[in-house]
């Protein structure tokens, strides 16, 4: 539907849902600061943080594009055999496994030339690509989860499913950073 | 076509994009890096970069699509007019909300970390940083969004896929920046210890 264009209607169309999707980062914020000491000491992992949670809500927001697309056109079934769906998930995973061995050596060389890099350049690669690979999966569960709920609800899914995706995939970039961090530094 | 065909094309269609984000990421990280003597001068502050982060995306990228739909249904034309109101609400309307949800995003940060009895920066300072970053990077973001919405769609690009890219690597970069920026401003004039 569309919203006539006053602040105060524009404002009433977006601010609950803003307020809502702040308090879910805030959440990720806490998780952020649980490891934040680990994070100071290392300058690699500090320059993982964005990129990582960013490329994660990317990955759900095209893949939740395509399929909102495909749905409209009613190309879309959702079975674990459709074609569609199944190849559109097949290329996230492998979007982010060739994305995330970049994004890890990225972030060492330029930590490494800003303020001297502590953990060496296979550690960081290795938790970049185990965090891409963890949170490509999940991006595809949540985008299709998402979808399906707006399909079954009847919401228009380019209005519904971007926005919790992208938030929801920013929140578990943090949490599967800060498991892999702990698990593996 | 068969799932190996759609794999495919699907992964071409988003490495350009997914690339062109993993740089803006990369650049954000690098100025995040270079702010810990801030974050740590500010506690909680660390606690309100997602919130901060994703708001400029949610906010802008929001904006960038109803003036790529609005193109399209030919409610806008793709020139700064003065005479026009709808364009300037609409940027009026993204700053405004932009502003409340970071204003939101220090308080709830605020309450969460001083209602556990953790060390945190007042109220006033985490509010502080969180407005002005928000205004600066909201003035930049809507004018580069305008910018490359009304450009694309008179160059025949089409807006709707120019937005995302656009937003969530400039909507990093500038929220990092613009944080780090806010943070040592506001540390110029008040003490940003716990409270």
């Amino acid at each position: 539907m569309p919203t006539d264009w006053t602040v105060r209607a524009i404002t009433r169309a977006m601010l609950p849902v803003l307020l809502v999707l702040t308090l879910v980062e805030i959440g990720s914020g806490l998780v952020l600061e649980s490891f934040a000491g680990e994070l100071y000491r290392s300058p690699s992992l500090l320059v993982l943080v964005p990129v990582t949670i960013g490329t994660a809500g990317n990955l759900g927001s095209v893949l939740a594009a395509r399929l909102s697309t495909s749905f409209h056109l009613g190309r879309l079934s959702f079975s674990p055999t459709d074609d569609r769906l199944a190849g559109n998930a097949a290329a996230t995973v492998a979007l982010a496994l060739s994305v995330f061995p970049l994004v890890g050596g990225g972030a060492w060389l330029l930590a490494d030339l800003t303020a001297g890099a502590r953990l060496p350049l296979e550690v960081v690669v290795f938790v970049a690509v185990a965090s891409g690979a963890v949170l490509s999966v999940l991006a595809v569960i949540v985008t299709v989860v998402a979808t399906y709920g707006a399909y079954r609800f009847e919401l228009d899914p380019d209005d519904v499913v971007i926005p919790v995706v992208t938030n929801v995939c920013d929140v578990l970039g943090v949490v599967v950073l800060f498991g892999v961090v702990v698990a593996v530094v | 076509m068969t799932v190996r065909e759609v794999a495919v094309t699907a992964y071409r269609e988003g490495v350009g994009a997914l690339a062109t984000s993993v740089l803006g990421g990369l650049l954000a990280g690098v100025v995040l890096s270079g702010m810990r003597a801030e974050l740590q001068a500010v506690p909680g502050l660390i606690v309100m970069v997602p919130a901060l982060l994703a708001t400029r995306g949610n906010v802008y990228g929001s904006l960038g699509a109803r003036l790529a739909t609005a193109l399209h249904q030919g409610l806008i034309r793709p020139q700064v007019r003065v005479d026009d109101g709808r364009l300037p609400r609409a940027v009026a309307a993204a700053l405004a909300n932009g502003l409340l949800a970071s204003g939101f995003a220090a308080l709830a940060a605020f309450l969460v970390l001083a209602g556990t009895g953790r060390c945190v920066a007042g109220p006033h300072v985490l509010g502080a940083v969180a407005l002005l970053s928000g205004l600066l990077s909201g003035v930049a973001l809507s004018t580069l969004v305008v910018a490359a919405v009304f450009v694309g769609f008179r160059r025949g690009y089409n807006p709707d896929t120019l937005v995302g890219p656009v937003v969530t690597t400039a909507g990093d970069v500038f929220g990092v920046a613009f944080l780090l920026l806010a943070a040592r401003t506001v540390l110029l004039v008040a003490d940003g210890g716990c409270w």
